[in-house]
């Protein structure tokens, strides 16, 4: 069935991240704890699904010449919302300030327009918004991946409660933003020795 | 002397591809050889120059609170005011470049309309907004700096790169894993100008 390869191609075979290499730019450097991956996958699931279905509903009516800037708009104001959502719970959830201009940043993801260009404009409504929200997912799995191995090695806890035992020191090399690349590096590299059609000659 | 620390500072120490890993998609598709390399480097270098001051002026005279309309903070249309800038400085700069300096125009082809989504130029303007500069000269500063710390780094993996294809490496990691690895090391040496100050 078609719509069932929709959903589950982005998220293992054609990978976002691993596969297609795309959206590298603003997701590594919130990978530091789980809870920021898990806000920043979230919402690039959000922007990426809804202005797909939107742009997929008005896919016949935008001229071909200026459906850049349209694209444009709608996906920054979809980030807009998610923005201000986010804002308004900052009180009862803080959120780190640097995890706000990344959150901004999924505007020029090349995820979303990738999947809006590719996808959206030349299938219906339904099956756009299931794609976009299955890459989404595909990106937010390799986030969560990334900041699970970084959280437990870095800081030696989960979601911020403490999973290693007491006397675990813990490895500051993990933390710095440079090891989110080797990590991603060593995942690309399990994918492709079980994957064997994906490797590069 | 506080501009000259600035400039060192948004070169190495807050560099926007091993600290801050913006403008990634175009840095690892672009990096397979130096000449090419070097032509996005500068287009980048370029863009920066123009737009962060602009965006800095248009956040400081009209989306600052209090600042067109006394009461009324339009920060939150910040993002959209951007990359509306962005898209639009890009465009003319691409037209100017065409008309006077023909040459520099084939010589950067295609990155010139591609750099309206890398992310390096919007998280320059977004950066600029957090760290609050006190001027425009400061805000220029900056945005020299990061470009020139971007074209850096894109050389250097480039040339990196080119080597690279000489050696063995194992048939699941070439290519793309070879070169997330080869940017983790560079970031690591990169870390090594942390905490300087000028």
């Amino acid at each position: 069935m078609k719509l069932k390869e929709t959903i589950l191609d982005p998220i293992f075979k054609s990978n976002p991240i691993t596969v297609l290499v795309l959206g590298i730019c603003s997701s590594l450097a919130v990978t530091v704890t789980l809870k920021g991956a898990l806000v920043m996958a979230l919402s690039v699931m959000i922007v990426c699904g809804i202005s797909s279905l939107i742009l997929s509903i008005m896919r016949n009516t935008i001229p071909g010449r200026v459906r850049i800037i349209v694209q444009l708009v709608v996906v920054a104001m979809m980030v807009i919302l998610v923005d201000q959502i986010l804002k308004s719970f900052e009180a009862t959830y803080p959120i780190d300030k640097q995890l706000s201009v990344y959150i901004s940043l999924i505007i020029t993801n090349c995820i979303v327009m990738g999947r809006i260009e590719a996808f959206a404009l030349g299938n219906k409504p339904i099956p756009s918004m299931l794609d976009g929200l299955a890459n989404g997912a595909g990106y937010g799995m390799i986030l969560l991946i990334v900041a699970f191995f970084r959280e437990l090695l870095g800081s030696g806890t989960l979601f911020g409660l403490q999973v290693m035992p007491a006397g675990y020191v813990t490895n500051n090399l993990v933390i710095l933003p440079p090891f989110a690349l080797i990590l991603l590096g060593c995942i690309v590299w399990v994918q492709r020795s079980i994957q064997k059609d994906l490797q590069e000659k | 002397m506080e501009y000259i620390s600035l400039f060192v500072k948004s070169i190495f120490v807050d560099n926007m591809i091993f600290a801050y890993f913006l403008g990634m998609c175009s840095y690892l598709a672009v990096s397979k050889n130096v000449k090419t390399a070097s032509g996005l480097g500068v287009a980048v270098m370029f863009v920066l120059l123009v737009t962060v001051p602009v965006n800095y002026l248009l956040n400081k005279y009209v989306l600052g609170p209090d600042a067109l309309i006394k009461g009324v903070d339009l920060s939150f249309l910040s993002v959209i005011i951007f990359i509306a800038v962005i898209a639009a400085i890009v465009q003319i700069v691409e037209m100017v470049v065409e008309k006077f300096a023909p040459s520099l125009y084939s010589a950067l082809g295609i990155f010139l309309p591609l750099i309206a989504v890398n992310c390096a130029i919007l998280g320059g303007a977004l950066f600029m907004q957090q760290k609050e500069f006190a001027n425009v000269g400061e805000s220029a500063v900056y945005a020299l700096g990061s470009g020139l710390g971007w074209f850096l780094a894109i050389v250097a993996l480039a040339a990196i790169r080119e080597k690279l294809s000489y050696s063995n490496v194992p048939p699941a990691l070439k290519g793309l894993g070879i070169t997330f690895i080869t940017v983790g090391l560079m970031g690591i040496a990169f870390m090594a100008f942390m905490g300087i100050s000028l």
